[in-house]
């Protein structure tokens, strides 16, 4: 069953994959997206630091020294074009003792090496100056002042919908099982609803996946192996704690655990690093959250136990290489990589995606479109509003002053705007990460209701078809009285049969 | 601007009671913001009887005890706005909220009684490790989807914390047709109303898991299972008392926390006993003119105490607003003395902070919780070294809050007191 045609097929629609689909969507080519979740953002995007790193902790000269410093300098405009939040809030890296100072040194270093701008390190007094909450055991820190945040899964719905407005096409819950070359030159990718989808280039930005798809085309093998990181997300109430991001000084494994701000006002701890055998174990562990805690005290004393208003983990794709893989595989021409993109995968995104788009475009022989969207429109926050903004909006669309997450004042017209854009919310959690409601302090207790009510009706379905992130996530179980008359009531059912319930009832 | 002599932040319980009293008092000028489509508050989903025993001598639902006081402000013609959101609330009074009828409109409000009431603690703040899969929701959550919405959240569903709304959520899934396994308590003790565990749990043969808590939870898409684990006196899960419960559904009830984000905005100093803010005997916050009562104050167990508290608060709210251009200063002249109440042994979140001796009319009810389970133990207030009151109870459990009138003589004779302690004699 052959379903679709296209030049450049994109395998995987986290932040990545659709960086790069909006970057080939700028030329005369037909863009196909495949995603095995029911949304984009749906993988490693959703659960990470949410950072945009300077770039002094990789190793000079590899793939992911050059597009993470390229990324970071490209982040501010793509934020600013796109209408999503981008922070330049510095990023430190804590030392607690001399050793950590020399370590420091070193890091200062690389990064000049690796063209990271002004970095400098500081004293003890400085650091304490800047950041008056650190633990007072640091000894000195390295500032980088082009470190920043930023929201990656509104990074990546922009993504999609300017790729989309620019006629790239999406396709959810298709699975890729297969890619291999036919017999008429074109790639063949087969998903696992039985689709065949053909295209001349296929772009291979499916995370975790990333090595089962290299290795069916390519000689030269990867291996991708899942690193887990748990987190815990602070309530806004601790907003201005910390004003950096702040690091500490990197083990081996990984960069340590992080306290940072994030662009939602909330503040972020974590992540632990454990390679982990299952490529979609994203649990959170008694252990692993310990864990967090306990690395976060050298920065944060007391990272307030009552102020925590969820935890989380998500999986880095973490490369055999050590680095990168990006730029066509050497012996499948027209297959593009774009794989292993762990940590500073975010912030390189959009440098990979600029690079691979030109190579694309070359190899394709492509024509930048006659009809390209410069820019697509998206609703403000309401929360973001000023009060004449807020008279305006709800003036024009009275939906504006019904508030239906009370935690962080989303209104009921960002609601429907996120369902009725072009790559839409579908599901309670799809009109979570593009709202932020239900992502305050209640964890949607007031909000999921209303929010599921919206959903019936925008797209036309009961409340037992919502789900919360697609697949068998239902919300709800399908109610007794619901069920076709024909059934009849089981004897199961006859315990709480009318009669008894009255009699139960005094 | 809008003038109003006093505003009400909040149409449930604890707002309507206020509003009610405030014009009874007299008050010509109230005005009832309820951020919901419909007045009540969380009432209307309490579709259980048990309320009214005190203030109506009667048993009702929560719906039908909701409709009484929604029939005396209609009675009254107190203006009520449904469907908006407070947004701020500043030192000086100013409200800002938005609507869609209305848009964004601002108030200048000579008294104000907060009365948002709490919400649910989650699982996000308990950091319950596992799978984060649809099904696990927040008792109250649930009873919405069952009893306002008719949804219905899951047919296997396991409990954890034994607060009242899970409570009464483990008779009303029985009732709908699911199976409750069990209700898991981290503590020796129930959280809930000794009244709640028998007609909700023991009637239905739905155990209590004293001292157990819920350490993983299974599912990656919808919950599978929950794993339970008993707990040291450190409330450490035992390692090999582990045991896994098939199930559907998580429901939470570990807690409610009083919403005081607005309070806070204003100025307005919390206690860390009650999460509520900090009030003297008239229910007054630190920020003059700026009242406060029921669940935002502190969390009750019953709504009878929440109305009764409500129109104290509504009355002194309406005294304020009527004297409002009377010199502060005179009347804090008359005032007098401040005597500081404080939690002593055994007791926890003492509600009011402090009392002015002074200026009483009434008796001062003093509510609190037990720190934990005592039996055959007294109550015993103090006035500095004098004993005040001292009554016996045959069990005091921190699920029940505990209620103490202390005599308005009584305070008078010690007007000159600086301390006055509540504490638990075992």
């Amino acid at each position: 069953m052959t379903q679709d045609f296209s030049d450049v097929l994109v395998i995987g629609a986290g932040v990545v994959g659709c960086a790069v689909a909006r970057e080939v969507s700028r030329d005369a080519l037909r863009v196909c997206v495949l995603e095995q979740a029911g949304d984009v953002a749906e993988g490693s995007t959703k659960a990470n630091s949410a950072i945009v790193h300077a770039g002094y902790d990789a190793a000079p000269g590899s793939a992911k020294a050059r597009f993470n410093v390229r990324g970071n300098a490209l982040f501010e405009a793509w934020c600013r074009e796109l209408d999503v939040p981008f922070v330049r809030n510095t990023s430190l890296v804590a030392a607690f003792g001399d050793r950590d100072l020399a370590a420091l040194e070193a890091l200062r270093l690389r990064g000049e090496r690796n063209g990271v701008p002004g970095l400098r390190v500081l004293t003890r007094d400085e650091v304490r100056a800047l950041e008056p909450n650190i633990n007072r055991a640091v000894v000195g820190a390295l500032l980088a002042p082009s470190g920043g945040i930023c929201c990656p899964y509104g990074l990546t719905f922009r993504l999609a919908e300017h790729a989309a407005a620019n006629g790239a096409t999406f396709f959810f819950e298709r699975r890729v099982v297969d890619v291999a070359r036919a017999a008429d030159g074109l790639w063949h990718v087969t998903t696992a609803d039985g689709g065949v989808f053909r295209a001349r280039a296929v772009v291979n930005a499916a995370g975790l996946y990333a090595d089962e798809l290299n290795n069916r085309v390519s000689a030269q093998k990867l291996s991708i192996t899942p690193r887990r990181g748990e987190y815990l997300m602070i309530d806004k109430q601790y907003a201005g704690t910390f004003r950096a991001t702040i690091f500490q000084v990197p083990t081996p494994l990984g960069k340590g655990v992080l306290v940072s701000p994030t662009v939602d006002g909330t503040l972020i701890v974590g992540p632990t690093a454990e390679d982990i055998g299952d490529k979609s174990d994203t649990r959170t562990t008694a252990d692993g959250l310990r864990k967090v805690i306990e690395s976060a005290a050298r920065v944060w004393e007391q990272v307030p136990a009552g102020g925590v208003i969820a935890t989380f983990s998500g999986l880095r794709a973490h490369g055999d290489r050590d680095d990168f893989v990006v730029g066509e595989a050497p012996d499948a021409p027209f297959f593009f990589n774009a794989a292993a993109m762990e940590s500073p995968g975010l912030t390189a995104a959009p440098a990979v995606a600029v690079w691979l788009a030109e190579q694309i475009g070359r190899a394709l022989d492509a024509q930048r479109a006659t009809h390209y969207v410069q820019h697509t429109a998206t609703w403000k926050p309401f929360r973001e509003m000023t009060d004449a903004q807020r008279i305006a909006a709800i003036a024009d669309d009275p939906s504006y002053g019904r508030i239906v997450c009370r935690c962080e004042n989303v209104t009921e017209a960002e609601i429907r705007a996120a369902i009725r854009c072009r790559i839409g919310a579908r599901t309670l959690d799809g009109v979570k990460r593009r709202t932020r409601a239900g992502m305050g302090r209640c964890q949607g207790g007031f909000c999921t209701p209303r929010i599921i009510a919206i959903l019936c009706e925008e797209l036309g379905l009961t409340p037992e078809q919502i789900t919360k992130f697609g697949g068998g996530s239902s919300l709800l179980v399908t109610t007794p009285g619901a069920r076709p008359a024909t059934l009849g009531l089981s004897p199961e059912r006859c315990e709480s049969c009318v009669e008894r319930r009255e009699v139960c009832h005094d | 601007m809008t003038e109003v002599d006093v505003l009400v932040i909040g149409g449930g319980p604890a707002g309507l009671a206020a509003a009610v009293a405030a014009r009874e008092a007299g008050c010509g000028n109230v005005l009832v913001l309820e951020r919901d489509d419909r007045l009540g508050g969380i009432l209307q989903q309490c579709i259980h009887t048990g309320f009214g025993l005190h203030v109506f001598k009667e048993e009702l639902t929560g719906p039908e005890y909701a409709q009484r006081f929604i029939d005396r402000v209609r009675a009254l013609r107190i203006p009520v706005q449904c469907g908006t959101m407070v947004m701020d609330i500043t030192r000086d009074r100013i409200v800002t909220a938005v609507s869609p009828a209305h848009g964004l409109q601002r108030f200048r409000a000579k008294a104000i009684v907060l009365a948002m009431g709490c919400r649910e603690r989650t699982r996000g703040a308990l950091m319950i490790p596992g799978w984060r899969p649809a099904g696990v929701y927040t008792a109250g959550t649930a009873q919405r989807f069952v009893n306002m919405e008719g949804w219905m959240p899951g047919r296997r569903v396991v409990i954890l914390g034994s607060g009242d709304i899970g409570l009464i959520m483990a008779r009303r899934m029985t009732f709908e047709g699911a199976q409750v396994l069990a209700c898991v308590e981290l503590m020796p003790y129930s959280s809930g109303l000794t009244r709640n565990v028998v007609q909700c749990l023991d009637d239905f043969n739905i155990p209590l898991m004293l001292s157990h808590t819920v350490t993983e939870i299974h599912g990656r898409e919808r919950v599978e299972g929950v794993t339970v684990a008993q707990v040291d006196a450190r409330r450490k899960p035992i390692p090999g008392t582990e045991k896994r419960f098939a199930c559907d559904t998580l429901l939470l009830s570990v807690g409610l926390i009083p919403e005081n984000e607005l309070s806070k905005a204003a100025g307005v100093e919390l206690a860390q006993a009650t999460s509520g803010p900090v009030v003297d005997e008239s229910l007054q916050t630190g920020v003059p003119g700026i009242f406060a009562c029921g669940n935002v104050l502190h969390v009750h167990d019953l709504v009878d105490f929440v109305t009764i508290e409500a129109e104290s608060a509504g009355r002194r709210a309406a005294e304020y607003a009527r004297t409002f251009n009377v010199q502060r200063s005179t009347l804090n002249a008359e005032v007098g003395a401040v005597l500081r109440v404080f939690d002593g042994a055994g007791v926890r979140g003492l509600v009011p902070q402090s009392i002015c001796a002074g200026r009483l009319k009434d008796d001062v009810p003093l509510m609190f919780r037990p720190a934990a389970v005592f039996r055959d133990a007294a109550v015993v207030v103090r006035i500095d070294d004098a004993e005040i009151s001292r009554r016996k109870h045959r069990i005091l459990t921190p699920g029940e809050m505990v209620r103490v009138l202390v005599s308005k003589d009584d305070l008078r004779r010690h007007a000159q007191g600086r301390e006055l302690t509540v504490e638990v004699e075992a």
